[in-house]
């Protein structure tokens, strides 16, 4: 022991100032880690504090236009029209659930099937390839995917795509924020998809192969089925951004409250309802009060999202153990 | 009288990471029906590595190269044309550790069965799953649930479970490999009980690192060390007259620290 002590004097173990120190300095050392729980549960709680901060304001501010007006009349009511004080969530709730049914409908999909593909499928430089430009997608800014459609899928939409179908528009609308959302959201549904793929044991894929199964076949009746649990919580996280994505609904989505009668429809989801009535309304107190609480249901929801997730992903787990 | 089933001709695996490992050197290897083949040897030796190459389970691993030749009945397993999956049914695979798939009980033996359509009808189908967990002593434990996740099973008996979904679609051979080392000495014992009376039907090629295990289960022991065939020989020859230095030391016991490897196989 006194081996490792570097020059000084040599202690043979005797010496009563060693005893001394080794306790003085583990009395100080008892004391950071006493400290050390109350920082680190400080800056734990402060997490959650936040969040309860945040509903209690949201709830708070949300009081005077549920004090106004009846909650079915303000979530069934299709009229919003803030200077008639009229205050129907309808159109704006109806173009969320429109604009996140779509996009997962073309995203979810499309992410299981690339994430297979680059967890089962790919090797060597393809995979590397394939799996950080993903990585690279999932960075981009989503103001940027806006721009982009902006020239590129508006025109589309508009020119083409409706035409083709026989429907009007300008190329604004609800498909057209959907097609993009699921560009969007799809990467990130990939890359957490791969993960649970690649953390299944690869005695389950030499088990199936084992007994003459294909790898396709060992795909669909044994790996998805083992990281069910963690692809299925991805997908419920796509759903939560998507119904929270504000800057690309922003501005595709056409920004007309009104009740969505096709894909093709321009519309409102409860973001832009806020951001585009926020600046110049907000000086109608019902109508601050209103936009907070479409705040407050937003929150809400991707809340339930994100614990449906989790609790989804637990169950199953539990079920198969992987 | 003893025809060979399965047959390795200088048979290697080398990994080819960040720095090349030839963990499986050219093995030759004949494997003679309806007896237990066992293969020892010191950990990290290569045992699993040879064993998934005999059932060409290292195709879907990346950075791993195997050359030589293994014959099934005479037939090639690698230079052939015939497709992998269907080799692979005739050369079954356990694992070391107990591997339920995530589908019931009943469906984890159904499982080949239906890849293969080998049945007439659900009530075949029945009786096949019935015949092969009672053949793995695991019936009468499971019988009440057979609809229940498979991994809420014990260890030991989804290790039973295993080797019934691979001999259910009626293999050749079977590849265990070290079936009984995770798990607890009782379950162990169920496990070995249940191999030995497999043994008396099936060819099996099991890998183990317990001497006594393959005292016990075997008919031929092989001996691997550092990836390379040092003795084969029936099991009685083989622990009691050992032909080579190396394997006089290894079954004499010194510890056996003094073989082990230190990249795993």
């Amino acid at each position: 022991m006194s081996e490792d002590r570097a020059g000084g004097t040599q202690s043979d173990g005797t010496d009563p100032s060693d005893g001394t120190r080794a306790t003085s300095r583990l009395g100080r050392r008892l004391a950071v880690e006493r400290l050390s729980s109350y920082w680190l549960g400080g800056a734990g709680y402060f997490a959650v504090g936040l969040f309860v901060l945040i509903l209690v304001v949201l709830t708070y501010q949300s009081l005077p236009i549920l004090a106004a007006y009846p909650l079915s009349e303000l979530l069934l009511s299709s009229n919003w029209d803030p200077a008639a004080n009229e205050f129907g969530f309808l159109p704006a709730i109806v173009g969320t659930l429109y604009v996140t049914a779509l996009s997962m409908a073309m995203g979810a999909p499309l992410a299981v099937l690339v994430a297979v593909y680059i967890a089962e499928y790919a090797t060597g430089r393809t995979k590397t390839l394939v799996s950080t430009f993903i990585d690279v997608l999932a960075a981009i800014p989503s103001v940027i995917f806006g721009l982009v459609a902006l020239v590129v899928v508006v025109p589309f939409v508009g020119d083409y795509l409706a035409p083709a179908v026989g429907a009007d528009t300008t190329g604004l609308g609800i498909l057209t924020v959907s097609l993009v959302m699921a560009i969007v959201v799809t990467p990130f549904m990939i890359s957490l998809s791969v993960e649970s793929l690649e953390a299944l044991p690869d005695e389950l894929r030499e088990s199936s192969l084992g007994v003459g199964a294909t790898r396709w076949e060992t795909v669909r009746s044994v790996l998805l089925r083992a990281a069910g649990p963690g692809i299925f919580s991805a997908v419920l996280l796509g759903f939560g951004r998507v119904f929270g994505a504000t800057i690309v609904p922003a501005m595709l989505i056409g920004g007309q409250t009104q009740l969505p009668d096709s894909p093709f429809s321009t519309g409102q989801t409860l973001p832009t309802l806020i951001v585009n009535d926020f600046g110049e309304l907000m000086s109608l107190p019902l109508t601050q009060s209103a936009l907070i609480f479409v705040g407050l249901l937003l929150v809400v929801v991707v809340w339930l999202f994100n614990f449906g997730a989790a609790l989804v992903r637990r169950r199953l787990q539990r079920r198969w153990q992987y | 009288m003893t025809d060979t089933v399965l047959e390795a001709e200088d048979l290697a695996v080398t990994y080819t990471g960040d720095r090349r490992v030839e963990a499986v050197k050219g093995v030759d290897l004949s494997v003679p029906a309806n007896r237990l083949t066992a293969i020892i040897g010191p950990s990290g030796c290569g045992k699993s590595t040879f064993l998934k190459a005999l059932d060409r389970l290292h195709d879907i691993q990346p950075g791993v190269e195997v050359s030589g030749e293994v014959y099934l009945r005479g037939d090639p397993v690698y230079g052939t044309d015939k497709p992998a999956p269907e080799l692979r049914r005739r050369i079954g695979y356990v694992p070391q550790d107990p591997t339920p798939l995530p589908l019931s009980i009943y469906e984890n033996v159904a499982y080949g069965l239906r890849i293969h359509g080998m049945y007439d009808s659900e009530r075949d189908l029945n009786d096949r799953v019935e015949q092969y967990l009672r053949q793995v002593d695991l019936w009468d434990e499971v019988d009440d649930r057979l609809d229940s996740p498979a991994a809420e099973l014990s260890t030991g008996q989804i290790q039973r479970l295993c080797l019934a979904r691979s001999l259910a679609v009626e293999p050749d051979v079977l590849l265990c490999d070290e079936v009984t080392s995770a798990l607890d000495p009782i379950s162990a014992e169920n496990v070995e009980e249940t191999l030995a009376r497999l043994a008396e039907e099936y060819t099996i090629v099991m890998v183990t690192h317990s001497m006594d295990q393959a005292k016990r289960l075997a008919d031929e022991v092989v001996f691997l060390y550092l990836g390379e065939v040092i003795e084969a020989n029936d099991v009685r020859s083989f622990f009691e007259d050992p032909q080579h230095e190396r394997t006089k030391r290894f079954v004499s016991g010194p510890a056996e620290d003094e073989y082990a490897v230190s990249n795993a196989d």
